[in-house]
């Protein structure tokens, strides 16, 4: 039953940010680096450093619960055609 | 030691000498007395296992799924409509390939409400990769109860045991109980482990050849069964069938469960008028004992207390389909209604005659 078991890696199901039709674009200089998008990514394709976020968009999958979560409006979802 | 016990308290006092580490049930007649002394042996310390109340039967094997894809030896017992809520997650544990094994106390499904015995509700389990037992009396629902958690754990799939609802549940016998297993049951061995720190997910989506892959994996090892129930090491000796009078019967009768008991009765009876008939019981369904029906070679009368609406006996229909010679299949019983000794010697002889039609009475 080997083929039923997955072990947590990336990119497990191809690269995912295909699916994507809203691209998260992120705005540095709202950014108060609270983390709450780093917290409440379910993709976990989000890093933080000191200089601010980087959304990994191989893997993102453009669902917008950080531009929703961001208390500073600091991430806006835009239709991937008009990026 | 000697016993008095119903079936329902034999399969309780086997899940406690197997050493189950948990527990989860919700009531239903007739199952329910199996949880009820099951959940006073937990109490009392005589058994030390994690007993969940739940509050349905798609969630009790639910939480049995999770305790044993973690490792625990874990038990559940259902009837009929509980059986059917927890449908979903008979096939996840199959699938799966989780060693648990589950009391189905066999019970008419409703409409109209009906809490006496039929086998079309333990024969929802047919497709889905369960082994199906079908125990006659107290004895054999305890023997195969531990034998249950024996092979499962071997194979890696789940055990199913059939009770027939109050005759067997509910009726007192005598019953061996062995006084200890003697290294019968040795620790569960993990088919995958599930631990903190090394997490896995098990049956998420994946290609469609994964699918396959399970199906073909399962029936191989399904098809180890009948083996090892021969040499499970057991006290008593079993196999997946009871050949009962067979030395040269021109007539068999092919059925499970209790009422076996008294179609003995009346195959001894016709015996002694000189009616050559025997009897093949079936103790499992799943695997289907295929080669002791292959070799059959004289008239054979199928019973079945169960019925698929469009076809027929179900059981009938599987014999048919692998059987070499003649086969009659008669519908009986559904509901509960009672068939007894004299039901049994006349509805043979018009077998024998070659008058018997479809349905009894």
């Amino acid at each position: 039953m080997e083929c039923m078991i997955a072990k947590p890696s990336k990119g497990a199901a191809g690269k995912t940010g295909l699916w994507r039709t809203f691209k998260p674009i992120y705005h540095p200089e709202r950014c108060n680096l609270c983390q709450l998008c780093w917290l409440y990514c379910p993709e976990n394709v989000i890093d933080v450093s000191e200089d601010g976020i980087t959304i990994d968009y191989e893997y993102c999958k453009g669902c917008g619960i950080c531009a929703k979560i961001c208390v500073k409006n600091a991430i806006e979802m835009v239709r991937e055609e008009e990026t | 030691m000697r016993k008095i016990l119903t079936g329902n308290y034999a399969v309780a006092e086997a899940v406690k000498l197997a050493d189950v580490e948990f527990i989860a049930a919700y009531p239903i007649t007739p199952q329910t007395t199996i949880v009820e002394r099951l959940a006073e042996m937990v109490e009392r310390g005589e058994l030390n296992a994690e007993f969940v109340r739940v509050e349905s039967e798609h969630s009790a094997l639910a939480a049995v799924y999770g305790a044993s894809a973690g490792g625990l030896r874990a038990f559940t017992a259902t009837s009929s409509h509980g059986l059917l809520y927890m449908y979903e997650m008979c096939w996840w544990v199959a699938n799966s390939r989780l060693p648990v094994v589950m009391a189905v106390v066999t019970r008419t499904i409703g409409p109209p409400w009906n809490i006496h015995t039929e086998h079309t509700d333990i024969l929802t389990l047919r497709d889905t990769g369960w082994i199906i037992a079908m125990s006659e009396n107290a004895q054999e629902a305890l023997d195969l109860t531990l034998l249950g958690f024996k092979i499962a754990e071997q194979v890696n799939l789940p055990f199913a045991i059939g009770l027939d609802g109050f005759q067997v549940s509910h009726t007192a016998e005598v019953v061996d109980v062995p006084e200890s297993l003697d290294g019968f049951l040795p620790k569960r061995e993990r088919f995958f482990v599930i631990e903190p720190g090394n997490p896995i997910t098990v049956g998420g989506l994946t290609e469609n050849e994964c699918s396959m892959t399970i199906r073909k994996e399962m029936a191989k090892d399904m098809e180890r069964v009948g083996e090892l129930v021969r040499n499970s090491g057991y006290v008593r000796d079993y196999d997946l069938v009871e050949e009962y009078r067979m030395e040269d019967a021109e007539y068999v009768v092919i059925s499970m469960g209790a009422w076996c008991g008294d179609m003995k009765d009346a195959i001894d009876i016709l015996r002694e008028k000189g009616v050559q008939i025997g009897m093949l019981r079936l103790r499992f369904v799943r695997p289907f004992p295929k080669e002791f029906v292959e070799k059959l070679d004289c008239k054979v009368l199928v019973v079945d207390r169960n019925y698929s609406v469009g076809l027929g006996g179900i059981i009938a229909t599987e014999v048919k389909s692998i059987a070499n010679c003649d086969v009659h299949g008669i519908v009986a019983g559904l509901g509960g209604v009672d068939v007894g000794v004299d039901d049994f010697v006349s509805m043979f002889r018009k077998f024998v005659r070659g008058e018997l039609k479809g349905w009894w009475p």
